[in-house]
This record gives structure tokens, sequence and C-alpha cells, in this order.
């Protein structure tokens, strides 16, 4: 059903929108909706939830593993085991690495697990590459660039695909994040999509900010992405021993300048070359610097309530549109979408009329 | 090469038959096909004429064989004089198993030899490494220090037969060895003749067998370039290779305009080194696939050669006419064989040597029916080396030079496929060139395009490949298959560790802090290799050495 | 079908040869199947591919060899899944694999070997099928 929706959307040469692709929460209130018929299982499914969570905690691998399947897939289990683990969580530093394809990022964020290893820092990765909008497969290929971190014990690394989110992260980013947290994970790193879309999303989940730009992509300040100021913390320029970088620097600090906020964090600019290892520890110590000034500047308590109301507000959001995916009747909907294309109706009252049905 | 009258005359006749003749005939019995497609998915038309060869200009695009631009052939009387050389590529286990193959087939009347080396050695790790683990002479033989070569090459006569060794990331390494190698018998380098594959932009490219990243790479090359055209003028010091290109899934014209861009970005390597291009030129070798379709396979030869004599002449401004040849080496394609009804394969590597000697190479390997499930059998490998003799003294064709010539369907073909080699330059400078190409992707993702296509083709059923999908049996394959030594590996152990135990350590240190020395400065590196493997210190050894020095190199993740 | 369950693979090339022409086209036939591939680049250890298999969580991992040498790689790879509690995984493999090694294979625990010449399609309905 989904499938033959978002094929044709994109066959139109039009993008699917967030609104068709499925949200993912809609764990809690499992009794509301046609789907969740089998509240039998809700017992057993704690059990196991709480199981998980236990593995969890005990530092088990593939109980980290298996939750944050289960979350990728939407099972019934993966919410309490989450609420149970929730009060274990908040203590990761969460580094979020986002930039164009092309710039470098998994070679960097590899790079900086081997540096953290180094300064006896535990590691967890994220990396997130896009699902095909046709198939809804993925080819998930960021471990080959991180291929020395398997073997130690201290990383654990897990590809995800975006399954239809568009901003750079999965629906399920953030969930796996709090797991690998609650495993007791020092510092996680996240990489984004890079698919050069709006990746904002990342500066929502992340307390650390990273964008990354090369030589030789773009050299000039309107092919920085604008908007990238508002997120960055650390700006960096990968692969600086290219030609170009220097321009690549200059037009990053022009941007800057033009910015300059007279107080608080000012994002540096690091350069490296990741396949070198070189300004890594720079890097990494940027990172350590801005954590500080987070706790310092009392950012730290004020970024954590910023987060959390974000994450809040994304899941009723979503689980809204789940309830209202889940209530909807399909023949209504194409008859309230076929009113609107031919201005028989427009589009606010519709989903007023939508939301109405639902909240009564 | 026909006057405006004619041609105005043909094409009207031309309309006319596609009118009436056809038009009649599709409604009585429709064509097999809407489209025809070469295998490299290349549509080809019903029927070529002098329409498809207008401003074909004969003295220009073709002249004569052994003169500019070669289309024709490098060799003035090409098989009259010579047949090509029958070069059979083999390798296995230890260097004893391999010397007896070698003996095998020139006892067979091959004419020179190809060495195949196992995974290990072809990325520069001794057999007892543990990187080695499993891989130990299962794909080629296993050479870790020079005893290994000196039994490889035993009672076989170097001085008056060529060896080619498929050799890349350690190529110089190896070379070196088959030097010392020889020198102890008492045979002179500069009476060595051979090629070293040596070849490594198409494995950053296709096959993926790389040790260091580019640049030390391509330093690398360029050491070989400069000594042997100081010390061993008869040593072809490259064989650039398409034959991997198109293994991993590139189209005929990927396959030549990738190998020829190598090709080129070789020369200029060189060039910036400051050598003079006949000084080097004259020594690069090339090696094609021949795959299934025999048309598109024979322009692509002659496309190549056409292709590198003008920018060798017109680009980089060579005199000596012998740089302005692209000599070549060709393999049928292993990728075309099939694991079902393997006997096929047989008849598959037949049209395709066809193909290779219509196009005139310099020699060719015909592979064996098993090697889709397997290293080949020794009868199997004797069927194969009979199909080239076959070739050579029934067929005729070796009778007259370039007897295609001057068909409409080839021409326009070799045609086409020029024009094609062109655009995919200019992509490739628009890049930055070839290792830019490289570091960015842009040859893996045009190979997993045209691989990916062409398997949706198969199972589409647009291509049919006999046994595969369609005339399928159900009977197991029932060749005899390739026993190894069971024992070869304990062999091989003990060689190298009486060759660690009995060498002059002092020796070894001594010249390996020299290779050291050399690579971290401009130094060229192939006498310090000499020395080095003389001194029976190990290829392990020695890469070690260079991967310290250079660093390892990792490919951007492309499918 | 952004929703419910998805096949996750592991698409493995243990052992030293750089051949990834058949590891490409079957990690994007299954992709376009609409399954996960998690791809991990050329010259993996048995140790690499087994940690991998778990972080991930895959529910299938392929192999692909073509170097001879799977014989010595295989039998550690299935025995590493083992130890790490994964016995339940779906294994298979492709490449230049002879004939009488098959069953020697198959005891270890790998469900299906492919050699050169199978449609992708194959695979995919072998997966679809065979995985719960």
């Amino acid at each position: 059903m989904e499938v033959a929706t978002e094929e044709r959307l994109n066959k139109e040469g039009r993008r699917a929108g967030p609104v068709l692709a499925k949200p993912r929460y809609i764990t809690q209130n499992q009794s509301i909706g046609a789907k969740n018929s089998s509240q039998a299982i809700i017992s057993p499914s704690l059990a196991e939830s709480r199981e998980l969570a236990d593995r969890v905690l005990a530092g088990d691998r593939r109980g980290v593993a298996r939750l944050i399947s289960l979350i990728e897939d939407d099972s019934p289990e993966a919410c309490p085991a989450l609420a149970l683990l929730y009060p274990h969580t908040g203590r990761a530093h969460v580094v979020g690495v986002t930039g164009a394809p092309g710039t470098g990022k998994s070679t960097l964020v590899g790079q900086l697990a081997r540096e953290s290893r180094q300064r006896g820092l535990t590691v967890g990765i994220v990396a997130v590459d896009p699902s095909s909008p046709f198939s809804g497969g993925a080819i998930l290929g960021d471990r080959i660039r991180m291929q020395e971190l398997t073997g130690d014990p201290g990383v654990f690394i897990r590809s995800m695909a975006t399954r239809g989110s568009l901003g750079g992260l999965s629906y399920a980013t953030g969930d796996a994040i709090k797991v690998l947290d609650a495993f007791g994970k020092d510092i996680i790193y996240v990489e984004t999509v890079g698919v050069g879309q709006d990746e904002v999303e990342i500066a929502a989940t992340a307390h650390t900010t990273i964008v990354v730009q090369a030589p030789g992509l773009g050299d000039d300040i309107q092919a920085i992405k604008a908007g990238i100021l508002e997120i960055a913390d650390i700006l960096v320029v990968n692969k600086a021993d290219q030609e170009g970088a220097e321009r690549t620097v200059a037009a990053l600090q022009l941007m800057l300048e033009l910015n300059h906020q007279p107080q608080g964090w000012q994002p540096p600019i690091i350069k490296t070359v990741a396949v070198e290892g070189k300004g890594i520890e720079a890097l990494s110590h940027e990172i350590s610097r801005h954590r500080d000034y987070l706790q310092v500047s009392g950012r730290a308590s004020l970024l954590r309530q910023h987060l959390a109301e974000e994450e809040l507000w994304n899941i009723i959001r979503k689980t809204l549109v789940a309830r209202i995916m889940d209530k909807l009747d399909r023949a209504e909907l194409d008859q309230l979408i076929h009113d609107i294309a031919d201005r028989r109706l427009d589009p606010h009252t519709a989903a007023n009329k939508l939301i109405a049905q639902i909240l009564e | 090469m026909f006057d405006r009258e004619t041609i105005e005359e043909i094409r009207s006749r031309r309309s006319a038959w596609e009118a009436d003749t056809i038009k009649g005939n599709l409604k009585k019995s429709p064509e097999r096909r809407d489209v025809f497609i070469t295998t490299s998915s290349v549509p080809v038309e019903r029927l070529y004429t002098p329409l498809d060869v207008q401003d074909w200009d004969y003295l220009r695009d073709l002249g004569f064989p052994g003169e500019y631009p070669f289309t024709r052939g490098v060799q003035a009387t090409m098989y009259r004089g010579k047949l090509w050389t029958m070069r059979m590529f083999a390798g296995f286990g230890t260097a004893e198993e391999t010397n007896a193959r070698f003996k095998y087939l020139l006892g067979h009347g091959e004419t020179g030899l190809s060495v195949a080396f196992d995974m290990p050695t072809l990325y520069g790790y001794d057999t007892d490494d543990a990187e080695a683990e499993g891989e130990f002479g299962k794909c080629g033989v296993a050479v870790s220090s020079l005893a290994d070569m000196e039994t490889l090459f035993d009672g076989i006569p170097v001085d008056k037969i060529t060896t080619s060794m498929t050799i890349n990331g350690p190529a110089a390494i190896i070379w070196a060895m088959y030097i010392a190698a020889a020198e102890k018998r008492g045979v002179p380098r500069a009476k060595l003749g051979g090629t070293i594959q040596n070849d490594i932009l198409k494995e950053y490219i296709a096959q993926k067998e790389y040790l260091f990243p580019p640049e030390p790479s391509m330093r690398l090359v360029v050491d070989t370039f400069e000594f042997g055209s100081r010390e061993l003028p008869l040593w072809n010091t490259i064989s650039i290779s398409g034959y991997h290109i198109r293994e991993a899934g590139a189209t005929a014209v990927q396959e030549l305009a990738f190998t020829l861009a190598d090709g080129l970005a070789y020369v200029q390597a060189a060039l910036d080194r400051g050598l003079g291009i006949d000084d080097f030129a004259p020594r690069l070798s090339f090696f094609f696939n021949a795959h299934n379709d025999f048309f598109e396979e024979i322009a692509k030869y002659r496309a190549a050669r056409r292709i590198w004599a003008r920018e060798t002449k017109e680009r980089f401004g060579a005199r000596n006419p012998r740089s302005w040849w692209l000599r070549f080496h060709t393999q049928t394609a292993g990728c075309s064989l099939t694991a079902q009804q393997p006997e096929n394969n047989v008849v598959r590597t037949a049209i395709q040597a066809l193909a290779a000697v219509l196009g005139g190479t310099q020699s060719l390997h015909t592979n064996s029916m098993d090697e889709a499930l397997a290293l080949p059998s020794e009868t199997a490998v004797r069927i194969a080396l009979r199909t080239q003799q076959i070739i050579a003294h029934e067929s005729g064709v070796t009778n007259t030079i370039d007897p295609l010539a001057g068909s409409y369907f080839l021409e326009a073909l070799t045609n086409q496929t020029e024009r094609e080699v062109y655009d995919y330059f200019e992509k490739i400078e628009k890049l930055g060139g070839v290792i830019k190409a490289i570091e960015r992707g842009f040859f893996q993702r045009e190979l997993a395009e045209s691989a990916s296509r062409y398997q949706r083709e198969i199972e589409a059923r647009e291509r049919t490949i006999v046994g595969i999908n369609d005339y399928v049996t159900e009977e197991p394959p029932s060749i005899p298959l390739l026993r190894m030594d069971p024992e070869g590996e304990r062999k091989q152990r003990d060689r190298l560790a009486r060759v660690r135990a009995e060498r002059d350590n002092e020796a070894v240190a001594r010249t390996l802090e020299a290779v050291r020395h050399a690579a971290q400065g401009q130094e060229n590196l192939m006498p310090h290799f000499i020395d080095a493997v003389k001194a029976y210190a190990t290829l392990g050894e020695i890469c070690d050495v260079l991967r310290e020095a250079f660093g390892l190199y990792r490919e951007p993740a492309i499918w | 079908m952004p929703d419910g369950k998805k096949i996750r693979v592991l698409i493995a090339k243990p052992g030293l040869d750089g051949h990834d022409r058949g590891a490409k086209v079957v990690a994007r036939a299954l992709r376009d199947a609409g399954m996960e591939v998690i791809y991990t680049g050329l010259r993996q250890t048995p140790e690499m591919i087994a940690e991998a298999a778990l972080q991930e969580d895959v529910d299938v991992v392929g192999l692909s060899i073509l170097s001879g040498a799977h014989m010595t790689l295989f039998p550690r790879i299935m025995k590493l899944l083992k130890d790490k509690g994964m016995e339940g995984i779906l294994v298979f493999a492709g490449g230049i694999i002879p004939d009488e090694d098959v069953p020697a294979l198959k005891e270890m625990g790998i469900r299906a070997i492919y050699g050169p010449g199978t449609p992708t399609g194959d695979i995919v309905d072998f997966l679809r099928q065979n995985v719960q």
C-alpha cells in the first residue's frame, strides 16, 4: 500500500511527503486503533521488554543489537524497554557529524572513534544511510571506513537506514542513541545521511554538532549550505591537503564573521586529513572544549530541556499522525484528496475535519 | 570512400528497401526482438551499408599494417610472419607444482610462460603470514622469497623464453626476484624478455589488489619504467590491463576507455619524472579481454590501436614508431564461463579467441572449460591451448592480414567505439584525471552500474546465456577437477623457515634498511629491491617496510 | 514499505581476493527487493564478519569468496557466529566453490551455495522464504 503510494509520487517527480511516510511511534497507547487488536500479547511482551532492558544494562552486546532492531521495526516490546532504560540515559556525550557526500564523514567518524578509544572512552557509532524510495531497501556501507574498530570490544557500531525519514536521520536514531547511552558508551558519534537535504534534525539530537566540508565540492560561499552556521558547533574542513582547502576555510571564516555573535560559543574551524589521521586530535580537543563549555555556561541544562521538548513534540506529532492514519478510511481520504484537487474543498478545512474526528 | 552521388543513390534505395521489402517481411514474420544489443548493451542496426561509414577515409583511418595509425595491425606481415604467442596463464600450489605445469605446457607447444601468483603473494604477504591463512596456492603459486623463484624456473631456459608475470602491488619486488634468479644462473638481465603486469591503476578501479595509496604506487611503477629502460631493454615494464576492468562488469567501451586513460596517466607520470617518451613508451604493453560479442570485440582492438597511436604521436609527440604501437595480450573472458554445462565453455572460448586473433593480438591466453568451478586441470588446459592451435593452423584466418577490414558493420562499430572512448576521456579529464576519478569512485560506480544492468538483462531474459537462462539441463557437471598436493603448504612453509634460518640476517637487515631509506626519499627503488631479494629478504618483509613508509589505502564505498 | 520488519543482510567478503562484482550485484539486488544490506568491504576476517553480524543484528549473512580459501575461513565464521549465540542466523555463500565442497559446507550450517550464473532472483526468493 505504502510502496505503491510512494512509487507513484516519485514517478511523478515529486518527493514523498513526510506525512505519507509511516510514522514510528504507535506504541504506548496500543489500545487505540484497529492495528492493535492483539491486546493479549502485551504482558508477555512486557516481560520480554524487561529482559531486553536488563540485557542492555548488563552489557550484553547482542541484547543492544536486538533492541535497536525492535525499535526500528516498531515492535511492541521496544517502547516499554526504552522506558525502563530511560533513567539510565543522559550520561553519554552525543556528537553529530553531518556534511555532503564525499566530504569524508565516515572516515572522520572512524578516526574520532579511534582517538576517543585512545583516551580511554567507550564509543558508540550510529551511521545513517538513505533507504531507496522505490524499494524501501538500502545499502549501508559506512562500516567499510571503520573496519579496524569492529574488533574492539569498547566500540559498538550500528548502521541504520532512513526508512522514509527525510531529515538526515531515521525515526529510530534518537532511541538507538539512548540504548547505546544506557549500554554505557561514553561518547556516541552519529553520522547523518548527508544527501545535502535539510539536516537540522541532527542539531536537535546531538550535544555537539560537527559540520564537515571538503574542498572541490564547490568552494565558494554560495556553495556552502546556508543554515549550517545555525547548527554547527564545530566546522571541519576535511581533505585539507587538497587544492582549494584554503579557499574553503576562507569562505567559512567570512561566513562566521558575517554572523558574528558577541558572546557565547564561537564555532572553530578545524582542518583535517581524516585518511591520514591529521587534525583529529585538534578536533577531538574542540569536542571536549564544547562539552566543557556546555557545562560551565549552564547551556547543558538548557540544551537538555530543549532536546527533551523537541523530542516530546516529535513523538506527539508522529503518534498523532499514526493514529489519524490508523483510523482513516482510505476511501474517505481519497475522496478528500479528490475534493481538494478539484477545488471543492480547501486543504485546511479538510485537515481540521480529519483531526477533529480523531480527537473527539 | 564513396562519391556523393553514389551515397545518395544508396540512401534512397535503402529507404525503399525498408519501405517495401522489410515492411512486407515484418508483417509476415516479425523480428525476434525489438532491439538487438551487443554484450555491452549497445544497440545494433538491422543492416550496415556505406551510409554508416560515409566520412571514412581509408588512408587516414586504416592505412596499412605496420604503419600509422596501425588500425590493421602493428606488425607489417602480422600472422603471416609470426603467429601470436600462445601464453597460458598458470600457477598453483608450490613452486615445484607450477614448475611441472610450465614444463607440461612447453612440451605441448606453448610458446611463452605466464605466471599466476597466489593471493598472499599478490598482496605482498609471505605464506606464513596470518593474513595468508587458507589462501596458500589457491589462485596461483606462492612466491615468498628468491628461493621460491629459483625453484619456479628451475630447468626453464629464461634466456630463450619470455615470461609474463601477473603481479601488481608488489610487481617491482617480484620482478627483482626474477632478475636475481636469472643472474644467479648466469643470465644477464639485459637478455631477459617478458612482462610484469604492474598496472596499479586498474587495481583501484576493478580488481582491488592494491597495497599502498595511489601516489607511492605510481612512483613504484615509474621506478620500474626508468629502471627497465636503462637495464632491461627487452622487458615490458607494464601491461596496462582492461581485462580485470571488463571482468568487474565494464562494457567493451568502458574497458577500452578506462584502460587507455590509465595508459595515458602512466605516460604523463613518467614524463613528469623527466623520462623521454621514446625511452619508455616502446616498452608499454596492453592486456584486453575477449568477451562473447564477436564484432564488438574486434572493433575494440582496432579502435584501441588507432587511439593509442594518435595520442602518443599527437598529444605526447613521440617520434619512434614503436612508441605508437599498441601491442596487447588477450585473455578470453573468465566472467563469461558458466559453471553449468562447463563443456560449453570450450565453444565460448573458441569464439572469443577467434575475435582476439581477428583483432590482431600479440599473445593469447584461452581459458579452460572448468575455470568457473576451480583451477584448471591438465586436460582442460590442453584443450584450451589446442583451441589456439586450431585457429592458427586450420581456420585459415591467419592467411591474410585484418581480413574483416572494410566490413560496413565492423568499421562503423570501430568508429563508434572510438568516439565513445573520447567521450569518457573527457569525463575523466573533467574529474581531474584518473586518480581523482578513482578517489571519487567514478569508475567503481560505472562498473557497478554496468554489471547490474547485465545481470538484469539475463534475468529478464533480454539476453540469452546458454545453460543459464535457456537450454538448461539438470545434470550436475562431471568434469574432473585439479587436485593439489595436500602437503604443498607444509613444504612451502618449511622452505620459508629454512630460508629465514640459513640466510645472512645482517645482510637482510641492512638491505631492508636501504629499502626504507630509499622509499622515504626519491631514489629509484629497483636496485635496492634486487639487493634485498638477493640477500633472501622475503616479499612480506620488503612489503612491510613499504607499508610502513607509504601507508595503506582504502577505497571509497561505491556500488 | 517503510513500516514493519525489514530483512537485514550482511554481505561480507572474507579472504584476500578483491573480486567484488558478485557481492555488489547481489547487494543491489537485495536492496532492490526491499532488504537492508550491510556491506563491510573487502578482506574481512572471520572475527570482523561475526562481530558485524552481531552489532547489526542481521537476519542473514551472505559470504562471497573467489580465492578458494572457503574451506579454511567458512568453518571459522560459522563457529564464531555460534559462539556469539547467532546459530539461528541464515548463512549463504557465493563465488567459486567446487561442488565437492558443498556437502561439507552444508553440514556446517551454510544453507545455500550459489555459483556463477545464479539469478539474483533465486537468492531473493530463498531469503524471503527462509527468514522468519
